[in-house]
């Protein structure tokens, strides 16, 4: 009963979507304030549809009721409660629900936070989300819906959540990353809007300015997040494996960067237009692409689930029809978008076009590399796959190269910077930062090696840079403490989010340069050193868990003569599905993890040990959590309050930010 | 020139330098790093090339799965039911691998036919077949048991 509720709800929310995606939209191209009122009370019940329709799986997961195919597929009644609830999207079916929800969630939001927009605004960027939630509303319903039944032969037990699932990073990990995703529709849903209204005006970045920073704050924590849980869940200790459905969370990233830095130019100078509304276009198609690349099973990557080809075929049409109509759309009416203000080759508007054309050219990277097998299969020309070291020997240095001028960048100000100024600035902390990043290169490891050393070095630079330009900003004040205090949020969530780039950047590094790993066969009472690390296996012993049996080793480390840490991985196997799992030890530390997994049980007792030492690893995700904060910061900036009080006003908030 | 021009010019520059090197990394980068799959058929017939960076994939030949008694070593056949081919891997296999199970191997061939593999692939989900072991086992005509495919699909498809 039950889930049959949650799939009435379900249509109706497709139908409030499609009365969404049609009246206001009329309404906004005829004028009539009659239509376009309807928007909000529309947005407002999808959103209700879609929660009592997410209630419903929730509750059928929460009460074990596997006639319903999804639930039977997906969960067990052995399995803890909190794994239950997020087994709602532990599957095919269940993740698309959440994506239309959080879409819906979204929607609620704008509909909610858009009394200060002019109507038609509020009306066409409502209704262009209400197209979108179209689109995936009824691929839910038509392709995959949760909600089916299996009244015959419905099956006693569930065939249990995958195990690799179970896991608290499972937990958070998808919405936190659909949130991301799906919150770049609002930034492409005011990007249309401008388009179809012809008016792109400091009130437009201003209004779209928080809505972006806020899903590129999500997209993230989820893509750190999903690294994070690689790290510790699969078991081989990797952070990043430039696999397909990584780079496809990771290229909206990288657009969506763009954009926020885009935007900033938009609104503080006018400048950009266009390119601003090209980017919010290209980061939500590619958040579309990412989808499709995910859910069609159409490359081989630790994501991909059982497919159905059927279900790939109708994302790309939908992928077709947004790329294809708001192009359409754009080169109709992006002609009319013209800057108001002019810009001096030494300036910051120059720096960010660099970082919006290098973030642009990695993300283009990116795309060729995760495309061209697709492509060659397509051709008939055989089945390629292209590797890690592909995508390493062009991110990393273009990265670096982003981070040069990073620094460049926040020296600089907007329209017109002296160059002599800057050369006089920036020389003197361009040799300190060489000198500091050399000794401390030196320093960690007396084996330097050129890549850590660069990368130290630009983190000192960057470092330097963001130090300076909060200095300059305060030595001309009498009380400084007061003249930190006046400086808006904004500003420091630009500081912070950078400051994340450089303690990213100095992980990333140096767990690349310095990580050791050895996969070794161990007997009871083998000892081994690494790094100055004495591993001593002291055997397995059999341990029952919850809806598992594991293999629990046991191994004492030690750091040179003392006692470092006793550790306890696992060789777990879930009955349930039969499957056997991987559960890394990691004693983890601000400078340093220590990383020991079991392998596979060999003769006379013996096991395959995988250890590893991880030096900085810590650092990538700090940064990532710093860069996350930034942008929820920075939409609590007090300018986004005052808005529609000085709505069109072009008031340049101090060249601060 | 105006100094608008001149700046004009400048950006014009920078973008064209900048996006011929960005191409011409790609393209140096993709030729260096790419690896072509190949189904045990293919390298039986000496399809495959030795000594580079290929692929291969098929189903782990039940039984054939033999462990080194003294280090990492472990050695299995890879079969699409029409050929095998036999793979040698030192180090901690994922935890789907199993006999009987889909996978796709990353390697070289050596002179003798010996696959090595540097890395075997792991899955998340049991159920999931690597899209190119499928294709090779259609190409072979047998689905994953090995039982012949009853479509007509195999004759025409190459």
């Amino acid at each position: 009963m039950i889930a049959e509720l949650g799939q009435y709800a379900l249509i109706l929310g497709l139908v409030m979507a499609t009365f969404l995606a049609i009246i206001p939209m009329y309404g906004a191209s005829t004028g009539n304030v009659f239509w376009m009122s309807f928007a909000k009370p529309l947005a407002k019940s999808l959103f209700l549809f879609l929660l009592i329709s997410m209630l419903c799986l929730v509750y059928a997961f929460a009460t074990d009721d596997f006639s319903v195919e999804y639930v039977a597929g997906n969960s067990n009644s052995a399995l803890p409660i909190y794994f239950k609830l997020s087994a709602v999207w532990g599957g095919h079916e269940g993740s698309l629900l959440l994506w239309v929800f959080i879409l819906t969630c979204w929607i609620f939001a704008v509909a909610v936070k858009s009394d200060g927009l002019p109507l038609d605004i509020s009306a066409r960027v409502l209704s262009v989300l209400g197209m979108v939630a179209v689109g995936f509303a009824s691929f839910t319903l038509i392709t995959s819906s949760p909600f089916e039944r299996l009244l015959i032969n419905t099956p006693v037990e569930g065939a249990d959540l995958n195990p690799l699932l179970q896991d608290i990073g499972l937990i958070i990990h998808p919405p936190l990353l659909y949130m991301g995703y799906v919150g770049f529709s609002v930034a492409f849903a005011f990007a249309i809007a401008a388009l179809l209204s012809g008016k792109l005006d400091v009130a437009w970045s201003r209004w779209t300015r928080p809505w972006t920073n806020v899903s590129w704050a999500f997209l993230t924590i989820g893509i750190t997040l999903g690294s994070w849980w690689a790290y510790y869940e699969l078991g081989w200790g990797g952070w990043w494996f430039w696999d397909p459905v990584e780079n496809a969370s990771f290229m909206p990233w990288l657009a969506g960067t763009a954009l926020v830095h885009s935007l900033a130019v938009t609104e503080k100078r006018g400048l950009f237009k266009s390119w601003t509304l090209l980017l919010a276009i290209f980061t939500f198609s590619l958040s579309l692409l990412g989808t499709f690349l995910v859910r069609s099973g159409v490359l081989t990557s630790v994501h991909s689930f059982a497919a159905d080809p059927e279900r790939g075929l109708y994302i790309l049409v939908l992928l077709a029809i947004t790329v294809g109509g708001s192009m359409l759309l754009y080169a109709i009416r992006a002609y009319d978008m013209k800057s108001e203000s002019d810009f001096e080759l030494c300036s910051r508007e120059t720096l960010l076009l660099i970082n919006n054309l290098v973030l642009v050219t990695i993300c283009a990277m990116i795309l060729i590399g995760t495309l061209y097998p697709l492509l060659i299969d397509a051709m008939g020309a055989g089945k390629i796959s292209v590797g890690p070291p592909y995508f390493n020997a062009l991110f990393v240095p273009f990265s670096l190269i982003l981070c040069f001028f990073m620094a460049i960048g926040v020296s600089l100000r907007w329209k017109k910077s002296s160059v002599s100024a800057l050369v006089k600035q920036l020389l003197p902390s361009l040799i300190i930062s060489v000198i500091l990043g050399v000794v401390a290169a030196y320093l960690y490891n007396e084996q330097m090696t050129l890549k850590a050393t660069i990368a130290l070095v630009l983190s000192f630079w960057v470092l330097i840079s963001l130090g300076l330009d909060v200095y300059s900003k305060v030595k001309n004040s009498s009380v400084k403490i007061l003249a930190v205090k006046k400086m808006p949020i904004s500003y420091w969530s630009m500081q912070l989010a950078h400051l994340g780039v450089v303690v990213s950047l100095v992980g990333v590094a140096l767990v690349a340069t310095y990580s050791q790993e050895r996969d070794i066969r161990m007997q009871v009472g083998d000892s081994i050193e690494m790094e100055g690390y004495r591993f001593e296996f002291k055997g397995v012993e059999k341990r029952q868990g919850p809806n598992y049996t594991s293999d629990t080793g046991t191994l004492v480390v030690y750091k040179g003569d003392n006692f470092f840490a006793k550790m306890h991985p696992e060789k777990r196997f879930y009955p349930a599905r039969g499957t056997v799992m991987t559960e890394a030890d990691i004693d983890a530390g601000a400078f340093l993890d220590i990383f020991v997994a079991l392998g596979e049980p060999l003769a006379d007792g013996a096991w395959a040990v995988r250890l590893q030492y991880k030096p900085f690893i810590r650092w990538i995700w700090l940064g990532g959590l710093m860069m996350m904060f930034a942008g929820l910061l920075s939409a609590f900036d007090k300018r986004y309050k005052r808005r529609d009080k000085q709505r069109s006003t072009s008031t340049p908030v101090a060249s601060l930010a | 020139m105006t100094p608008k021009r001149k700046k004009r010019l400048m950006l014009v520059l920078f973008v064209v330098f900048g996006g011929v090197a960005a191409v011409s990394l790609v393209i140096f980068a993709l030729n260096q790093n790419i690896s072509l799959f190949y189904s045990p058929t293919q390298i039986a017939s000496g399809e495959a090339p030795a000594n580079t960076r290929i692929r291969a994939g098929g189903m782990v030949v039940e039984g054939s799965v033999k462990r080194s008694p003294d280090s990492l070593k472990v050695e299995f056949a890879l079969t699409d039911f029409a050929q095998n081919v036999t793979v040698v891997y030192e180090g901690i296999l994922p935890d789907l691998f199993r006999e009987g199970q889909g996978i796709v191997a990353q390697g070289a061939l050596d002179d003798q036919g010996v696959f090595n593999a540097v890395e075997v692939l792991a899955k998340h989900d049991e159920k999931y077949m690597p899209p190119e072991v499928t294709d090779a086992l259609n190409k072979a005509g047998v689905d994953e048991k090995g039982n012949a495919l009853k479509t007509e699909s195999t004759q025409g498809a190459y």
